[in-house]
């Protein structure tokens, strides 16, 4: 199944092309994902919603540099990561891929600006850079006076918010949200959702939203099913 | 690395556990190291002491001073051997000395030794001179004091006093050749040797002869003793403890790092979700591991830190004549770098389960 936008080009943030990705477990095997094609234009965000166990984590993943696929190819703005090594994956999120985990995992001993830094000691150590570009973040998120505070000092909301700026702080092309919304309540997770959709559109970045949570995907410009590791056909979904 | 100093800094707490435990480990370290130098450093002083740069033993003797017995013969061979300046005579025996006018019951055991060609920068002790080793000042011995040598009560003054010439942990008196064949003569009539006969030789070379073929050549020349260099004289001498001491400082270091190992292993258990979060966001496996080795690193100083204090504070307050403990800087700082290296190793064990962390354990890998 092809779910490509309209406005489909060769500069699209995500290009995911007959990708499959097979977990071997004892004698069988599980096909996570199944000749997925998907592309995301920058500035494009895609809320990825399925049953448990449909492949939309995997799929996420794949995009994500995290595994690579079992056949396929992946292309994150122009650059082919199908074959890439491990340290290669490694090298390229730390400089092109932004993540929020569902259970937002912020360092607990890093302060709210720390925890945005860390992402420039792991990589390009751009010290005087970063130490702006974290302070800017924090001030567009609403966090300048919370950059102090360890994250057991801070609200299940400002939590997330640290980490979607933790995920904007290399200026990603792409950035992936688990389940952003699910350890908020219905209030705070509108509040993020329009958080999320006003800093992607702000920076033309394209994002990933995987979610269980349908009300969430009048956030996104587009809605993808997923269903046993296939992508299924969607309408495309009112932008908020 | 800034990652696991700041978790150090903030979370002390996290590490209590390990860093006592560590402290204790690096004190009891630090104090076995102590009395093993105490009980066999005295050990072997006497024959380091010696100003010569071979010992010649008999064949039979087993390397032993008291076993060995030299012909007279075999001197005048030593003595034509290539390379060799000077022989000399070092004979030992053991006595009880008393201090002129003191408490008959208050003996101390000795081990005097005669020798011809002196020990430490004395050349050669002048007739009449007594030098002891400073474990008799530490016992109450001063300069001048008159001290009665074995069930003769040969009268002996001690001149001064020589630092690290024990021998089997007992302080050392030395006199000349001619004053101990006169003082065994006395005491120990059993131990007197024919005519020319020695228990060792000292020999001193020429200055640029290579020790090793000096020592083969002696013993080729006599076909009856075993010459050793000086260091190896002294590395024949069994420590008092049997090694014991020893022992438990191998395994006392070895279970150090077992200590670092198992606590960085839970450490890192609890740290799975943590480090999947990070290997996701690019941070790489030798960044990890490095912060682990920084944290076992940092603990083991903080722990040497309170340790090093704590055992020189020990060693001021063990009176010498009660403890055999000696402080060495030297055998502190192996101490403190044995402890460094089993945290490492241990630390390093860790290094297997930091790789097998997955990052899309983070978010899941097959929902």
């Amino acid at each position: 199944m092809n779910t490509t936008p309209s406005n489909s080009s060769s500069n699209a943030s995500l290009v995911l092309d007959g990708v499959r990705k097979v977990f071997p477990t004892g004698d069988t095997e599980v096909v996570a994902v199944d000749d997925v094609h998907l592309e995301i234009a920058p500035g494009e965000i895609v809320a990825l919603v399925g049953p448990s166990g449909s492949g939309k984590t995997t799929l996420c993943s794949i995009a994500g540099g995290i595994l690579t696929p079992t056949s396929g190819r992946v292309a994150v703005a122009g650059t082919d990561i199908s074959s890439f090594s491990a340290k290669e994956l490694t090298g390229f999120r730390q400089q092109r891929i932004g993540f929020v985990f569902q259970s937002v995992n912020l360092v607990p001993f890093l302060t709210a600006r720390e925890n945005l830094l860390i992402v420039d000691e792991l990589g390009a150590r751009r010290r005087a850079d970063a130490r702006r570009r974290a302070d800017q973040l924090l001030d567009e998120l609403g966090l300048t006076d919370r950059a102090g505070n360890l994250p057991s000092q801070l609200s299940g909301g400002q939590r997330q918010r640290v980490a979607i700026g933790r995920a904007l702080m290399n200026q990603p092309g792409l950035v992936l949200f688990d389940e952003p919304t699910s350890a908020l309540d219905t209030k705070l997770g509108d509040q993020v959702m329009q958080l999320i959709h006003t800093e992607m559109k702000a920076r033309s970045t394209a994002a990933i939203v995987v979610t269980h949570d349908e009300r969430i995907t009048r956030y996104a410009d587009r809605t993808v099913h997923m269903s046993d590791g296939r992508l299924a056909s969607a309408p495309l979904a009112a932008v908020h | 690395m800034n990652l696991a100093i700041t978790e150090l800094r903030r979370r002390p707490g996290r590490f209590v556990t390990a860093g006592v435990i560590l402290f204790l480990i690096a004190t009891l370290l630090m104090v076995l190291g102590g009395l093993s130098d105490g009980l066999n450093g005295g050990n072997d002083g006497a024959v380091r002491a010696q100003p010569v740069e071979l010992l010649v033993f008999a064949d039979t003797a087993e390397r032993s001073i008291v076993q060995s017995l030299v012909a007279a013969d075999v001197r005048s061979t030593v003595t034509g051997v290539p390379g060799v300046e000077a022989v000399g005579a070092l004979r030992l025996t053991q006595l009880g000395a008393r201090r002129d006018g003191g408490d008959p019951r208050d003996l101390i055991d000795v081990s005097v030794f005669g020798t011809e060609l002196g020990v430490l920068d004395i050349a050669q002790i002048p007739a009449g001179e007594a030098w002891a080793d400073r474990r008799l000042e530490e016992l109450g011995v001063d300069a001048g004091t008159t001290l009665l040598l074995g069930p003769a009560r040969t009268p002996v003054t001690i001149r001064g006093f020589l630092d690290d010439t024990a021998y089997l942990a007992q302080g050392t008196i030395w006199v000349d050749d001619a004053a101990f064949a006169a003082l065994v003569a006395e005491n120990k009539p059993d131990e007197v040797l024919a005519d020319g006969d020695q228990q060792v030789l000292q020999v001193r070379l020429e200055p640029g002869a290579d020790p090793s073929a000096a020592a083969a050549a002696i013993d080729a020349a006599t076909g009856g003793t075993e010459t050793l260099t000086r260091a190896d004289a002294a590395a024949a001498i069994e420590p008092i403890d049997g090694g014991v001491l020893q022992s438990i400082i191998i395994v006392t270091t070895v279970i150090a790092a077992a200590v670092v190992a198992l606590f960085f292993a839970l450490l890192t258990s609890e740290r799975l979700g943590l480090y999947g979060v990070l290997k996701a966001i690019g941070a790489r496996n030798r960044t990890l591991f490095a912060g682990v080795m920084v944290q076992a690193v940092l603990l083991t100083l903080v722990a040497l830190a309170v340790a090093v204090p704590l055992t020189i504070a020990f060693d001021a307050l063990v009176p010498p004549d009660s403890i055999l403990f000696a402080l060495d800087p030297a055998r502190m700082a192996t101490s403190a770098a044995l402890l460094l290296l089993a945290s490492i190793v241990g630390a390093a064990l860790t290094l297997r389960r930091v790789l097998r962390i997955e990052p899309a354990s983070v978010i899941g890998t097959a929902s």
